[in-house]
């Protein structure tokens, strides 16, 4: 069984299994790769590269979308 | 002879290189519901919608993006409402451009949060780094003439000074600055913020401005629908109108039936 480590997600605590990529973070979480703009460590992770990024313990992952706005 | 419907058609807005039929820009927030914003907005007849970037609910039972409920028609312009820094801004301009629909930003640095003004220093040093990058920046700012012309300087594609603070629905408090701005400024001034009824909107766009944003306005009214529909007219009607031309003040009275031909 895979370890698992901590790791934040939109200010949330979860628990990611250890080196997972981030477009498997996305499907745990059940979120469309192309309806979330995805920001790995303050540094924005294009759609084309979500599945090479790989997440360590202590990363801070957000995950945005467009909502109602003026 | 044309109508003023078609003279305006004749005359689009272009901002950053791209061209609108509308005038009216409206916001996508503080909706009842969504079923009414997307008829209010269909009943606008604007072309840009402004949408926020926030995070997404982990919990999908909860929320989906408001583009699910907005035509793909529109062009969805992305503001940076809710920063009070220059980074902030940057950083949730850059994040709204990778959802890959334009490199446009309404650029907020709010400065109070009783007022919501805008923090010009910040919004100055956001607009210039912005700039840099390729975003055509829709600066959100007051009505200081000054800081309007550092914001062309620094290359925004349109000024967007502000009627009164967001959300009050006190309509036009500055007319005089609206307009000293729209006559030294190049770049298109679309007033945003601030108006809470149709003929708030007609005398803003009276002042000879580009365009109007809102979304208060709309939202909050009993009925958006209805208001939504008004507001179209009154953009249409207070461009119309400064085209035209209005006719002189004056402080007496001057008959409009002749005085000739009256009966002993």
């Amino acid at each position: 069984m895979k370890q698992l480590v901590d790791v934040v997600v939109n200010g949330e605590h979860k628990q990611i299994a250890q080196g997972a990529t981030l477009l498997e973070v996305l499907a745990e979480l059940e979120l469309d790769p192309r309806a979330v703009v995805v920001e790995h460590n303050r540094r924005i992770v294009r759609r084309p590269g979500l599945g090479d990024v790989t997440v360590a313990a202590g990363d801070a992952i957000e995950l945005v979308h467009f909502v109602g706005g003026g | 002879m044309a109508t003023a419907v078609e003279t305006i058609q004749a005359m689009p807005l272009t901002i950053g290189g791209r061209t609108f039929q509308s005038r009216l820009m409206v916001g996508t927030g503080k909706y009842p519901d969504m079923d009414t914003m997307t008829r209010a907005i269909e009943a606008s007849g604007a072309e840009v919608v402004t949408v926020a970037v926030r995070r997404v609910n982990l919990d999908r039972s909860k929320e989906t993006s408001v583009l699910h409920f907005l035509d793909p028609k529109h062009f969805f312009l992305a503001n940076t409402a809710g920063c009070y820094t220059a980074a902030d801004a940057i950083r949730y301009a850059r994040l709204a451009r990778e959802a890959g629909f334009n490199d446009f930003v309404k650029l907020e640095v709010i400065g109070d949060e009783e007022t919501l003004m805008p923090d010009v220093q910040g919004l100055l040093e956001a607009a210039k780094v912005l700039v840099q990058e390729g975003f055509k920046v829709l600066a959100y700012t007051n009505e200081d003439l000054v800081t309007a012309l550092r914001l062309e300087d620094a290359g925004c594609a349109a000024v967007m000074p502000l009627a009164s603070p967001i959300g009050s629905g006190l309509g036009l408090l500055n007319p005089l600055s609206v307009r000293t701005i729209k006559r030294r400024l190049h770049v298109p001034v679309i007033v945003d913020a601030g108006v809470g009824t149709a003929s708030d909107a007609c005398v803003t766009m009276e002042q000879g401005v580009d365009g109007i944003l809102m979304n208060t306005a709309i939202a909050a009214a009993q009925d958006p629908v209805a208001m939504a529909h008004a507001m179209r007219l009154a953009t249409i009607a207070g461009r119309a109108a400064y085209l035209a031309g209005r006719m002189p003040r004056r402080e007496i009275a001057v008959p409009s039936s002749p005085n000739r031909g009256m009966l002993d």
